[in-house]
């Protein structure tokens, strides 16, 4: 009797093992809890933000939602459902790690460091460090800005390029940490800041909520080099296989510069380059 | 878990440094709006209890107002809306002249607060106190502020030295909703560590560990202060 009940669980092992190679950790769970789970930014436009019926949208939800199709496919499951999780910048990466979502999409930096707790899909973003400021102050770029006051977001690779470059040029700069995007707008709009530093794109973002756009101007040169991609568990090809085929297709197929055009057109944003480039270099063939 | 533990980070600089700047932060903002909280709560508490009906009104309408609207509510207002309701050249002032205005901001709003809380407990001590003691010290001969002088303000403070233990310690824990304007206090210079580095789990925890230190503490000298101020007689057992 033991004996029998000693091959039944080392069968019912074997066989949730066997599962598991063929899908890996991520898909795996997906398909047991029969949704998957996407994580999103609350005011990271146009990448990922609420909308005014509270519904996640932007740019990188529109590519998360191919791979949430492509999952789709690949389990044969049609009923799949897709879950909205809000995630912030602290509490992103723990959200991975343990298991709530199965991908970050928002507006997330790769960087070597973040590989310890996350793996990154192919780039879907390039961008850098610049400052926003009033179209009247005077200020051209970063080297303007002594004896004024910069806000920030603390813990963003933008507030550290920015510290270092100020503190290397000995420049005097107050500086404003706020909470996230929607506060350094109110900063600025209240005249309690006069530059406000992040990614070129998310002050495009932020320049276009405010009351009235025409009064900012986005100005100064990349102070970093940020290259955003969608963030998803690590030790897991299966699912970055998954999700990094998806996105090739997108390059190849032009969907990925459609997807672009639907979000950074209405922004009045010109099409970088480097993220030209990365489209090319990345529509791996089948 | 799919996690990679590393408790060394919190031990390396610059994030050894962040959590130590974030500890002083916490202090000197915990205490400076205790000091604020104090002398103000006393006043209020004093006025709530004064025969005045207009005097003890203004308190009663201070600690309503007061209490009665969230403290993260409090920290927005004081940062973001009071400034734009001000004259223009005050406005600019507290938004740009005024040195560290997120600091000052957040000990106005935390000092404020808490002075609604403290006037309440000081009225509960006075009121605590029995009538005749009162009566006798006017039959004496004092006037009403030898009254308070020397009757209510000695009895009165040394009865709510415990309620007022629990509140020094809620005024460090609640100085952590001060990141919200940008001040980098400990459980902001926490949320920093963890993304320079990722290690969320291990720089909160050590944040956690350094909030109960400093509550710790503060219950540990007013114990002390318990004790040396404790009124003979009232409290029968020794000790607590």
């Amino acid at each position: 009797m033991r004996h029998l009940i000693l091959a039944a669980v080392a069968a019912a092992l074997c066989a949730t093992s066997a599962v598991a190679q063929d899908l890996g950790p991520t898909l795996t769970k997906i398909r047991t809890a029969n949704t998957f789970t996407i994580g999103h930014r609350e005011a990271s436009v146009p990448f990922s933000s609420l909308n005014q019926q509270q519904r996640a949208e932007g740019f990188s939800i529109d590519l998360c939602l191919r791979v949430y199709e492509a999952a789709k496919e690949q389990l044969s499951m049609p009923n799949l459902a897709v879950r909205f999780v809000p995630v912030t910048p602290q509490t992103r990466f723990a959200l991975i790690a343990n298991g709530t979502i199965d991908m970050e999409c928002g507006s997330t930096t790769n960087t070597i460091a973040r590989q310890g707790q996350a793996a990154f899909t192919a780039t879907t973003f390039i961008t850098g460090t610049k400052i926003m400021v009033r179209a009247n102050s005077g200020i051209r770029s970063v080297d303007d800005l002594g004896g004024k006051t910069l806000v920030v977001l603390p813990g963003t690779t933008n507030e550290q390029a920015l510290k270092a470059y100020i503190e290397q040029k000995r420049m005097q700069v107050r500086i404003l940490n706020v909470r996230d995007h929607a506060e350094a707008l109110l900063a600025m709009e209240t005249d309690r800041a006069d530059a406000y530093g992040s990614d070129d794109v998310l002050l495009y973002g932020s320049r276009r909520r405010a009351r009235n756009p025409a009064q900012y101007v986005v100005v100064g040169d990349f102070l970093t080099f940020d290259p955003y991609a969608l963030a998803v568990p690590r030790n897991d090809s299966t699912f970055m296989t998954l999700a990094n085929r998806t996105l090739a297709r997108m390059f190849r197929d032009g969907s990925f510069k459609a997807a672009y055009d639907k979000w950074f057109g209405p922004l009045d944003m010109p099409l970088n380059p480097l993220l030209e480039a990365a489209i090319q270099l990345q529509s791996i063939p089948e | 878990m799919n996690y990679n533990w590393n408790w060394g980070i919190l031990f390396r600089e610059p994030f050894l440094g962040f959590l130590i700047s974030g500890v002083q932060t916490t202090l000197v903002l915990a205490l400076t709006a205790w000091v604020l909280a104090f002398t103000l709560g006393s006043v209020l508490g004093v006025m709530r209890t004064l025969p005045n009906r207009g005097v003890s009104a203004v308190a009663a309408v201070y600690v309503e107002v007061f209490r009665g609207i969230p403290l993260l509510v409090w920290f927005f207002l004081w940062f973001f809306v009071v400034p734009e309701l001000l004259p223009q050249t005050w406005g600019r002032w507290l938004k740009r002249d005024l040195p560290d205005p997120e600091f000052w901001t957040a000990v106005a709003a935390l000092g404020l607060y808490t002075a609604c809380r403290v006037a309440e407990q000081v009225r509960a001590g006075i009121q605590a106190i029995p009538r005749g003691q009162t009566m006798a010290a006017e039959a004496s001969g004092m006037n009403r502020v030898q009254v308070y002088r020397y009757i209510l303000l000695p009895l009165g403070y040394r009865r709510i030295v415990p309620v007022l233990t629990s509140e020094f310690m809620t005024i460090f824990k609640n100085s952590s909703l001060a990141l919200t304007i940008g001040v980098m206090e400990l459980t902001a210079q926490a949320r920093q560590v963890e993304s320079f580095t990722f290690q969320g789990f291990e720089a909160f925890t050590a944040a956690t560990v350094l909030y109960v230190v400093i509550t710790l503490t503060v219950t540990v000298i007013m114990r002390q202060v318990e004790q040396r101020t404790r009124i003979p007689g009232l409290l029968s057992a020794k000790g607590t």
